[in-house]
């Protein structure tokens, strides 16, 4: 395996990828359009035989949010997990087609998946805290990355950029565990911050929290969104209406072999077009309720 | 509903027959003996020696060396099969150790006598008589392994998954999620197999009776290459009749003695167990 050689490339062609990439689906004429993150064509996914996402291609920009809707079980979930490789984790889990990340090919079989989830942080739907105290949650991920500098002091600017530093700096030694759902979801938020990732992938992160906890989680995402670009896939059309940037909307579609249901990737546009003057029939029927 | 409930009173009535001739008749060996025979420099039962510290040691030495193989060997496993092992190597594995775990001890005990003892600890150590309490600890950490390897991975699947995907999602290996992550979440759990461990090497009986060169009885000693004696071999001894002449009146009662003391050392480890299993039970 190539191991931290992936450095040099993405740090490399970052900024060439920068100036050249044009974002496809974007409209030209509204917006900045920030510089493409990943590049995903036509990208299809199987677990074991079952085609579970076929021929996604869409473009992620830089400092975004991107959010990715639509039923449940198009593969919202699947496209996402494809993003850090987290699939690989799953046995009967296979890629078609080509994510790039900065022009580089995230499964080229140079490419170490331990190296993309460190630029590629995660944050699950399920609040899922190591049973280990809050200092130690957040300071697991820079320890394993050989963080050499003052642990204290990532651990304070990490918790306080995912506005959680005011209700557990007291507690920093007890464990995590005894959080509020919220909280520790916010706390799983600040884990990922602290590897100063490039990219944070969002599973309906507010899925299990109260509107309150929810609302903490949606501010946080707008502080957040100027150091990192976020994919968050949502179940909640108004979250995504609220924060999102970009918006793709995803469907499940019987195929014609068998009767299972494929995800394909019907619109994706700037989140205002989406929700107000979507190009496409099944996406307006989506967004204004008619559907799923 | 009412067999079963009649099968529980049943089986609790007869445990606690079990513990009170125990104590009853352990309790008249100890106002009747020596009590200084007690403290005898070795376990000789047909000379009246009745050297509790002899047989203790001889316990611990044995469980001790037993755990010694036990622990890394049943811990190894478990990690392995896990964290590690691919569902088809699995199920070729696991049905394994299950077998493993079936083995009868008398078997363990000739295998120690006739291969163990020769081949490891004859060329460990030149001294050493075919004889010993090494060879036993490492027949009773054979007999162990499958114990301590079932229990510790039960306690590494009740880690859930999410944990794990959160270790790779901040770009960890498998290696550090495995000792970081896994292994922490589940350290009640292996602390439980351990200690259910050394409660069953402490009750195996049949190695030590054939390999550890107890019967008949022993000097005190702490040197494992040595024969010795253990709680559970003097019984066996004790009651096979065969450390016991006639005359020596106190030989047979000395059996629930030292019965009562191995019921209640086994007792509380089996306790202490059980609360950490159940620690495990309720983290997540
Ligand atoms: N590990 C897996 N093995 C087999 N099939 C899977 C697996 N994970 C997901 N699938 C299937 O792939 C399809 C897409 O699932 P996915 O979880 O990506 O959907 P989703 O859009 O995230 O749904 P939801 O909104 O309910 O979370 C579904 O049909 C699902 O059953
Ligand atoms: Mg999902």
């Amino acid at each position: 395996m190539r191991k931290m050689e992936t450095t040099t490339p993405v740090e490399q062609q970052a900024p060439s990828a920068r100036v050249v990439t044009s974002v496809r689906s974007a409209g030209e004429d509204e917006g900045a359009v920030n510089p493409t993150v990943f590049d995903i064509e036509n990208l299809s996914v199987f677990y074991g035989e079952f085609k579970a996402v076929r021929d996604v291609s869409l473009a992620i920009e830089e400092r975004k949010i991107t959010a990715m809707i639509g039923p449940s079980g198009c593969g919202k979930t699947t496209v996402l997990r494809c993003l850090n490789r987290m699939n690989d984790l799953i046995e009967s889990a296979r890629v078609e087609g080509r994510v790039q990340y900065h022009g580089i090919d995230l499964y080229d079989t140079q490419v170490d998946p331990v190296e993309v989830r460190r630029r590629i942080g995660m944050v699950f739907q399920k609040p899922n805290p190591f049973p280990k105290s809050i200092y130690e949650n957040v300071a697991f991920g820079p320890r394993i990355a050989g963080f050499k500098g003052d642990m204290d002091e990532l651990v304070d600017q990490s918790l306080r950029k995912a506005a959680l530093w005011d209700e557990v700096k007291e507690r920093l030694k007890e464990s995590a565990m005894g959080l509020s759902g919220g909280q520790q979801q916010r706390l799983c938020i600040a884990r990922a911050i602290a590897v100063e990732p490039d990219v944070i992938l969002m599973d309906e992160p507010a899925s299990a929290l109260d509107p309150i906890a929810t609302g903490r989680i949606e501010d946080l995402m707008q502080e957040i969104k100027q150091e990192f670009t976020i994919v968050i896939v949502t179940h909640n059309m108004q979250q995504a209406a609220r924060i999102s940037d970009m918006t793709a909307f995803f469907t499940a579609e019987v195929s014609e072999q068998n009767d299972r249901r494929t995800g394909v990737l019907v619109e994706y546009d700037k989140t205002e077009k989406i929700f107000t003057n979507p190009s496409n029939e099944r996406t307006e029927n989506y967004v204004t309720g008619r559907f799923g | 509903m009412r067999t079963f409930q009649a099968a529980a009173v049943v089986s609790i009535v007869v445990s606690a027959l079990i513990v009170f001739s125990l104590i009853g008749r352990a309790v008249s060996f100890v106002t009747e003996v020596d009590l200084s025979d007690l403290a005898a420099g070795g376990w000789f039962p047909r000379r009246s020696m009745f050297g509790l510290p002899t047989i203790l040691t001889g316990s611990v030495i044995v469980a001790g060396i037993a755990m010694l193989v036990a622990a890394p060997l049943g811990l190894g496993a478990a990690i392995y099969l896990a964290e590690y092992a691919r569902p088809r190597v699995r199920k070729v594995i696991k049905p394994v150790l299950e077998i493993l775990a079936g083995i009868p001890s008398v078997v363990v005990g000739v295998f120690a006598l006739s291969w163990i003892s020769p081949q490891i600890i004859g060329r460990l150590s030149g001294d050493a008589g075919l004889f010993n309490m090494a060879a036993a600890g490492i027949g009773v950490g054979v007999l162990v392994t499958p114990l301590v390897a079932s229990v510790a991975e039960d306690s590494f699947r009740a880690v859930p998954m999410s944990l794990r995907e959160a270790s790779y999602g901040l770009g960890a290996k498998k290696r550090s999620t495995t000792t970081k992550i896994v292994f922490p979440a589940a350290i009640s759990g292996v602390v439980a197999s351990i200690i259910l461990g050394i409660s069953r090497a402490i009750g195996e009986t049949m190695v030590v009776l054939i390999v550890a060169g107890g019967t008949g009885g022993a000097e005190f000693s702490l040197n494992p290459f040595n024969a010795g004696q253990t709680m559970t071999g003097a019984m066996a001894a004790l009651a096979r009749g065969s450390d016991q002449v006639r005359g020596a009146d106190q030989a047979f009662p000395s059996l629930f003695f030292v019965g009562l003391l191995l019921f209640l050392i086994t007792l509380s480890l089996n306790v202490v167990s059980e609360r950490y299993v159940r620690r495990v039970r309720q983290k997540y």
